[in-house]
């Protein structure tokens, strides 16, 4: 018998029991899929999310600007390429490493097949079905560049390559807001996914900073950080995101040093921020927890002064176990952002809703929620991805010494 | 055996300590090591020698009576804490290796970090340092990868790559295997040979026999009492010392 065949026998059918089961479960499934599949193939009507495809992208970011977004989405993907490249061409010192491992040939077929797939779903003018092309051609590119020649990067040279991404995020604000010799466009007239991306993020970036003090904070021996840390912490966390988002449009411009939150936009993001951190300080503080003692004293007993020890030795522990929390955090972050519709920005929900309000696309709900829900999911998946990812790279055999 | 120089490495005077719960765990400890000297501290459980020993590098603050180590006083300036650390360095009974560090990297850590050496410099001295303590293959691996005996031995000599020059032991070989403590008690035999001082919590009576210049008990936050091997292990002048003995050996 076929080895598959075998295996699936072996696994849905073994017992009586569990062949009924297995039929039972096919059966629902495939029902619920048929269904599914009817309704998005013959009953839906995708000509709301055809005609308004730029809108839930970029919102109403001015047409003859868009350029610099495309030129950003190139920068973002060349570096995506590079770095994926990176990694595989700089395995743990005790692994031997595969260029191209399975899993990377399946993304790439995968990604090619989306690239093809999309602009013909969206009946994307063939401009645009270019740019998508040219844009999955040079994500291919990059990773193989950097997998094939990266290996000759010095440790020195890695940590410079690392260095691109907070480069790369300064240059995608000067993109996308203007200024330096280009037009601004100002934040009211960011929306779609691109504002979704930005704020969520925007508070990621700078939420773990600030999480990571408040957890060292909330351990301190120092009785006012402690109290504070924790006051602040269970504040935050004890009030409902949509209040703080209301109380921020309203008191933030007062709390924060002139001309720092001027928009409705920046206002909301440090919101998130706020928010986030105190949620992240908690997952932090569990990795902290879980991190022995003696660690730490024996980074002091070789003469690392505290802040060395934390950053070399207890950190990295700390962060390694709290990664799962923390990428949970984050992706629940992620979806947060679809709270600034109720403070009348339009991120992809909000612009959601002004599509759904359009008469002209009356009924059309379901279409625009389902692809709402395929985007944040792509965008959690993504998350998850890199997290586990990297939670692989970070883990040697690490069990700690002490037991 | 090398001998001792009349240099005092450390000085402990009447040493008292409270814990944060106001558990007095030192009653006036004092004890004096003088340059490339093996000091070996015995007592029961409890009795305070880990925190005794712990004050030497200040990973444990103490309120009355004073510690000289090297020279330096020890106080609550942070300046003096720093500098005594480098000097002296530390091996726990859990071994506290850094376990998402290779083994190379677990000993050139601080070298690069706090002394600033180059660290191609370091790895050569690493190396080196594996070699002596019979470990050189392990550089790659990760300390989850070895056994207790080789933990051990790599975090002696990850105290043994800061140069320093008082080296603490407490209990190196109460976790482990019994058909490890000999790897691990050899390598220290093979140190206290050479100018390095070091004091050892241990209950080897082998070891303190055999290695140790002086033998010391401590009981109830004290030291009690303090001999050459020989007198302490056959003719000790305490009572509590005799207890002691009549219960280990
Ligand atoms: N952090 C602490 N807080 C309060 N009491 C402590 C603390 N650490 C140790 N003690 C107490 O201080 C006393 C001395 O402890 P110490 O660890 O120095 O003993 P020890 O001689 O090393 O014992 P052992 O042989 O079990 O290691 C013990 O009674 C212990 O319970
Ligand atoms: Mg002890």
């Amino acid at each position: 018998m076929n080895p598959l065949l075998r295996r699936l026998r072996a696994e849905l059918f073994a017992t009586r029991a569990d062949a009924a089961l297995s039929l039972v479960l096919i059966s629902l499934i495939s029902l619920a899929a048929i269904g599914c599949l009817r309704w998005v193939l013959t009953q839906a009507q995708w000509a709301v999310v055809k005609v308004n495809s730029t809108l839930f992208a970029v919102g109403r970011y001015p047409v003859e600007q868009q350029w610099r977004l495309w030129l950003l989405t190139a920068l973002l993907v060349a570096a995506s390429g590079a770095t994926w490249g990176l990694i595989r061409a700089h395995p743990r010192p005790d692994r031997t490493g595969v260029l191209w491992p399975r899993n990377d040939r399946l993304a790439v077929g995968l990604l090619s097949l989306i690239a093809l797939a999309l602009p013909w779903a969206l009946d994307l003018n063939l401009a645009i079905a270019g740019r998508w092309w040219g844009l999955t051609v040079l994500l291919v590119f990059c990773r193989w560049l950097a997998g094939r020649y990266g290996a000759r990067l010095s440790p020195a040279g890695q940590r410079l390559a690392a260095l691109v991404w907070p480069v790369l995020y300064l240059v995608g604000m000067v993109l996308i807001s203007g200024g330096l010799g280009l037009v601004t466009v100002s934040p009211s007239e960011w929306g779609g996914l691109m504002l979704t991306l930005l704020a969520s993020s925007f508070a990621i970036l700078l939420c773990f900073p600030i999480g990571v003090l408040l957890a060292l904070g909330r351990r301190s021996d120092l009785p006012l950080l402690r109290w504070g840390s924790v006051l602040y912490i269970e504040f935050i966390r004890g009030a409902p995101l949509i209040t703080l988002l209301f109380l921020g449009q309203n008191i933030l411009g007062f709390l924060l040093p002139g001309g720092l939150a001027p928009e409705r936009v920046w206002r909301a993001a440090w919101v998130l921020t706020f928010f986030a951190a105190a949620y992240l300080a908690e997952a932090v503080r569990s990795g902290l927890a879980a991190v022995p003692r003696g660690q730490l004293e024996a980074a002091r007993s070789l003469g690392l002064s505290y802040p060395k020890a934390l950053q070399h030795v207890v950190l990295p522990q700390a962060l390694r176990v709290a990664l799962p929390a923390i990428v949970g955090q984050f992706i629940s972050l992620l979806q947060d952002t679809t709270l600034l519709s109720l403070i009348g920005l339009l991120e992809l929900l909000g612009t959601a809703r002004t599509v759904m309000a359009n008469p002209a696309f009356l009924g059309r709900n379901g279409e625009v929620y389902l692809t709402l829900a395929v985007l944040f999911w792509g965008c959690c998946a993504a998350l998850g991805l890199g997290s586990r990812a990297l939670e692989r790279r970070l883990d040697p055999h690490a069990v700690p010494s002490a037991t | 055996m090398s001998q001792p120089s009349s240099e005092l490495m450390i000085e402990a005077r009447a040493v008292e300590k409270w814990y944060p719960n106001g558990f007095q765990a030192l009653r006036g400890a004092s004890l004096t090591v003088r340059r490339g000297e093996v000091v070996v501290i015995m007592g029961p459980s409890g009795s305070g020698k880990s925190t005794f020993i712990r004050t030497f590098n200040a990973l444990e603050d103490f309120q009355k009576g004073s510690i000289t180590v090297d020279g330096i006083v020890l106080s609550n300036d942070l300046r003096n804490i720093d500098a005594v650390r480098r000097e002296v360095g530390m091996v726990f009974q859990q071994f506290n290796l850094f376990p998402h560090l290779s083994v190379l990297d677990n000993l050139t850590l601080a070298p690069v970090l706090v002394r600033k050496r180059p660290k191609a410099e370091v790895e050569q001295q690493a190396w080196a340092l594996l070699e002596r303590v019979g470990i050189a293959e392990q550089a790659g691996k990760y300390p989850g990868q070895l056994s207790g005996g080789q933990q051990q031995r790599v975090a002696i000599a990850r105290a043994l790559c800061m140069e320093p020059r008082i080296l603490l032991f407490d209990e190196p070989t109460s976790s482990l295997d019994p058909e490890m403590v000999r790897e691990v008690l050899e390598v220290m035999q093979n140190l206290a040979a050479e100018d390095i001082t070091m004091v050892v919590v241990t209950h080897e009576v082998k070891f303190a026999r055999h290695v140790a210049h002086r033998v010391v008990l401590m009981a109830d936050g004290e030291v009690v009492e303090e001999a050459e091997p020989e007198l302490f292990f056959t003719n000790p002048s305490h009572q509590r010392t005799r207890r002691f003995l009549d219960q280990i050996l």
